[in-house]
């Protein structure tokens, strides 16, 4: 094989000039705009309910009903309250009618009256979305109408879901329904335009025990995020492993 | 190959180019994966935006005490301090412009969410101060005699 001096000095020009010409491809950042790439958000939204300050008011219920448009008399709510009474025969009597929203102010459960000499032990617990790290209900989506924010909770575009209820199905947790009127997948979102504007999710505010509380996971000062990583809290279906973000205190073995 | 094979070829490639061309318009552009990673993070970066502004009902106790100032003491030294005031009094959204009076509930089951007595031992229920609700003034309303900003006042 010979090789002049001129084809030699062509090929490697030519081929310094093509290996360099992928490099283009690449942005080259600012130390700045490096650090807002990878920078993860400073909030994680996490939520701490306390069963045994619950006294089943279901004032949470009818406050979240009334702020996030759900309609008030359909079978369905973003939030509910569930009451558990275990008698002395060993039976668990769980009921939650429409979701706790008038309260509980009979001692009747399913037509059963339950005297409280027989209790051995009662106590209500309120159920909302758990904004999973790994949310199921996301990884079914077939058009990516339901996301992770980057503070961790996990909304619903309404303009772009088409209603094949897949979530509602994944969800072990069933928060999810079918919105009536809007004909689209409907969860609770920590009340995420309460809670991005500085305030309280309706359900937190309108709780007069303290039985609900929101925290930010990320901010160490936060009161609520210390208990969380103080306290013994509880989490529900720990084993199906989607990380839920809502933690409970007291919570019992009835409860699913 | 032969006409007949290649024309209808040609329909699905012309359709698939009509569909792409198509998708290019449908889609929004900041469609796409943003956040985590595609499985959790694939959306329409301004729908967040747009839960931000969803518009609030409660506006809470703060609002409340600047045209109300006097029954929000009243009710801040009481024992009912932890009752929002929209809980009885309804979401203030609009109030008082377009919302001049709030549908102020009164009803005796409104109280009972509280004060009907359930004797649960694992709950702060069974601490509360309750009435048996068929043995207590049975057709009254509870405003009658108890003062919902106050309830140690008695109205009689």
């Amino acid at each position: 094989m010979t090789c002049s001096r001129r084809a030699f000095l062509k090929d490697t020009v030519g081929g310094t000039l093509a290996s360099v010409l992928p490099l283009s491809a690449f942005t080259i950042l600012s130390q700045d705009e490096a650090k807002a790439a990878i920078a993860e958000s400073k909030v994680r939204w996490a939520f701490l309910v306390d069963t045994t300050k619950c006294v089943g008011c279901g004032l949470c219920v009818k406050a979240c009903k009334n702020e996030n448009e759900i309609p008030y008399d359909a079978p369905v709510t973003r939030t509910w309250v569930e009451r558990y009474v275990v008698t002395k025969d060993g039976t668990t009597h769980i009921d939650s009618p429409m979701g706790g929203r008038d309260g509980f102010i009979t001692d009747t459960i399913r037509d059963v009256e339950i005297d409280s000499d027989e209790i051995d032990k009662a106590f209500f617990v309120p159920k909302l979305c758990n904004q999973c790290d790994n949310p199921a209900c996301v990884q079914v989506c077939p058009v990516g109408a339901t996301y992770q924010t980057d503070d961790g909770v996990v909304l619903v575009d309404r303009d772009w879901c088409i209603g094949c209820g897949y979530c509602i199905m994944a969800c072990p947790y069933g928060v999810r329904f079918f919105h009536p009127d809007h004909k689209v997948a409907d969860k609770c979102n920590f009340c995420y335009h309460r809670i991005s504007n500085g305030m309280q999710p309706a359900c937190v505010e309108c709780c007069s025990f303290g039985a609900r509380r929101i925290a930010n996971l990320k901010d160490p000062d936060d009161p609520v995020t210390k208990t969380i990583t103080t306290e013994r809290v509880a989490v529900l279906k720990d084993e199906y492993g989607t990380k839920p973000h809502v933690f409970y205190l007291g919570l019992d073995a009835n409860v699913r | 190959m032969k006409w007949h094979v290649l024309r209808p070829l040609w329909v699905a490639i012309g359709l698939i180019g009509l569909i792409l061309l198509s998708r290019q318009f449908i889609v929004p552009d900041d469609f796409g994966v943003h956040g985590k990673n595609f499985t959790y993070g694939y959306h329409r970066l301004s729908n967040i935006q747009e839960w931000k502004d969803f518009p609030v009902k409660y506006l809470g106790r703060e609002s409340c005490i600047e045209c109300h100032e006097e029954n929000v003491q009243m009710l801040n030294a009481s024992t009912h301090v932890n009752v929002e005031c929209e809980n009885c009094h309804g979401p203030s959204i609009g109030h008082p412009d377009d919302n001049e009076f709030l549908p102020l509930n009164t009803t005796r089951e409104l109280c009972l969410r509280c004060h009907a007595r359930l004797d649960y031992p694992n709950s702060d229920r069974g601490e509360l101060l309750s009435i048996v609700d068929r043995r207590h003034k049975r057709r009254s309303k509870c405003t009658r005699c108890h003062n919902p900003h106050d309830p140690t006042e008695d109205m009689r």
